[in-house]
């Protein structure tokens, strides 16, 4: 069983369709990378899997367990898929160690000095020991787009989500958040991205799906698309995108 | 290779040294001017002397001004006890207007109907209906005292403001905090208090501070209904003395308060525009 299927599944804000009828599975362990030109639906995408957004029709099954079903309670649902977002989203009223601690320390009644370790034991191993107590305004963004990681990690969550995480980075940063994603991977998180990196979607993803109109419209191994790209559209975006 | 001066100076600095020099010179001469005209023709004008024996007189001002100043120690115990209720009432009241609970909709259109019609009334005449018109309902001591409701009446005003502008404050956060908060698997009400309520707070409090210092004016209000502040300390003064100038010292007394607050205010609303430019 997929660790998320996606069946037919459709979002509307008012008359524009941006999810239109999406079959998407994805693996325990797995890294989909959603690619597309802006406005294709991939953002919308992972908040409807986020629960952030309502969908209007069709299925979003998490471990065969229909989680779109109206009026399910979302806040579990949130605690097993971490988010990141391109704006990082931070706290800024909080130093990046307060950041990480909030929803674990209010979603599972922990102590901060409980927390302590396990944080630093994460902060560590996404190099930022020594940012722990600095507020977000006195780091750097990829310092602050891997707080925020970090800041979704310490729910301990099934799946993770990353919405274009890299977009509002300076070029030089991109890379240190890049190299986060592969240890994620390495360690068997399930992961799927919403990205312009293709480099690193082409490198990296175990499976890549084209959207275009909120339509999938062509998704395989990512030798498969990027190099013998079948759907007539496919071609044309890779060829902009790659040039 | 820059050329500088004997006295190490650029040209360009040598240039704008000179500019500052002539605009302070400008401003200084033409403040003195101003100055010294108000200086000379005031006092010419027809009538003068009577303007200055009726709010300027010395002798009433220096007799009346330390009993002016007890009275008001009155004015700021009833503003120190109505200020934190108003916080705590605003507060709710804001939060009131904001739930999406179903079941808590009575309490929007509470809080609704509150800030309209608290917002739509004059200070005074809400003093006057609650400050005089509960007391005479007939209740026992002390329960009919003026200073209890007419110290409500301030707070129920003032929560009225203060409730929209902490409700302006937490539209002001972005949509992307709470979106990141519900990410996490934080509750709504977490989310409120944790994330969203701390940065709208901080971003209106120089807008609250201005609430406050017309608050410490408006408590001069309570002296139509009985209690003895400087307001109506300074009445009784004129009345007995034939002579405004209590009045005046009142009023040097509220500018004493409210001109470095209101300075004080305006300091952090530029600090905060410094931060988040």
């Amino acid at each position: 069983m997929a660790k998320i299927t996606l069946k037919a599944v459709e979002k509307r804000f008012g008359d524009n369709t941006v999810c239109d009828g999406i079959d998407l599975e994805v693996e325990e362990g797995e890294m989909v990378c959603l690619i597309g030109a802006s406005g294709a639906g991939k953002s919308t995408l992972l908040r409807c899997i986020n629960l952030l957004e309502t969908i209007e029709d069709g299925e979003i099954l998490l471990d065969g367990e229909d989680i779109s079903l109206p009026g399910l309670d979302p806040q579990p649902v949130r605690r097993r898929i971490g988010m990141v977002f391109q704006s990082y989203n931070l706290f800024p009223h909080m130093t990046a160690a307060e950041n990480v601690m909030l929803a674990p320390r209010r979603v599972y009644k922990k102590s901060r000095a409980a927390l302590r370790p396990e944080i630093t034991e994460l902060f560590e191993r996404f190099g930022l020991a020594d940012r722990m107590d600095h507020y977000p305004d006195q780091l750097s963004g990829g310092q602050q787009q891997r707080v925020a990681i970090v800041r979704a990690l310490a729910m301990k969550p099934e799946v993770m989500l990353f919405d274009e995480i890299t977009s509002a980075l300076d070029p030089q940063l991109v890379g240190e958040v890049l190299d986060v994603l592969r240890l994620l991977k390495d360690s068997g998180m399930t992961m799927v991205l919403a990205t312009h990196e293709m480099g690193f979607a082409r490198e990296a993803a175990d499976k890549v799906c084209f959207l275009k109109d909120g339509k999938v419209v062509e998704e395989g191994a990512p030798s498969a698309v990027f190099d013998t790209p079948q759907h007539p559209d496919t071609q044309a975006f890779l060829a902009r995108a790659l040039k | 290779m820059t050329k500088t001066t004997a006295a190490g100076k650029t040209r360009r600095q040598i240039y704008e040294d000179r500019l500052r020099r002539r605009s302070m010179l400008i401003a200084g001469g033409s403040t003195l001017a101003v100055f010294l005209a108000v200086v000379i023709l005031v006092p010419m004008a027809p009538g003068w002397d009577r303007v200055k024996a009726s709010f300027f007189n010395w002798e009433v001002f220096a007799k009346t001004f330390p009993k002016l100043l007890e009275a008001f120690k009155l004015d700021v115990a009833i503003f120190l006890w109505s200020a934190p209720a108003i916080v705590i009432l605003g507060l709710l009241v804001a939060l009131a207007r904001d739930t999406r609970n179903p079941a808590l909709f009575p309490l929007r259109i509470l809080g609704a109907a509150y800030t309209d019609i608290f917002r739509g009334v004059p200070v005074v005449l809400t003093v006057y209906l609650i400050g005089f018109g509960i007391p005479g309902l007939g209740l026992p001591r002390p329960w009919n005292s003026p200073y209890i409701w007419g110290s409500l009446a301030l707070i129920l005003t003032y929560s009225a403001y203060v409730a929209e502008i902490f409700r302006s404050g937490i539209e002001s956060v972005h949509a992307s905090q709470r979106a990141a908060a519900a990410s996490l698997g934080l509750s709504d009400a977490d989310s409120m208090r944790f994330v969203i309520l701390p940065q709208a707070i901080r971003r209106v409090i120089p807008a609250q501070m201005n609430m406050f210092i017309a608050l410490q004016k408006d408590v001069a209000l309570l002296s139509f209904i009985g209690p003895v502040e400087i307001f109506r300390q300074a009445g009784v003064f004129k009345s007995l003395l034939a002579n405004f100038t209590p009045y005046v010292g009142a009023a040097v007394i509220f500018l004493a308060v409210t001109i470095p607050a209101t300075r004080y205010a305006d300091y952090l609303l530029a600090k905060q525009n410094r931060e988040r430019s």
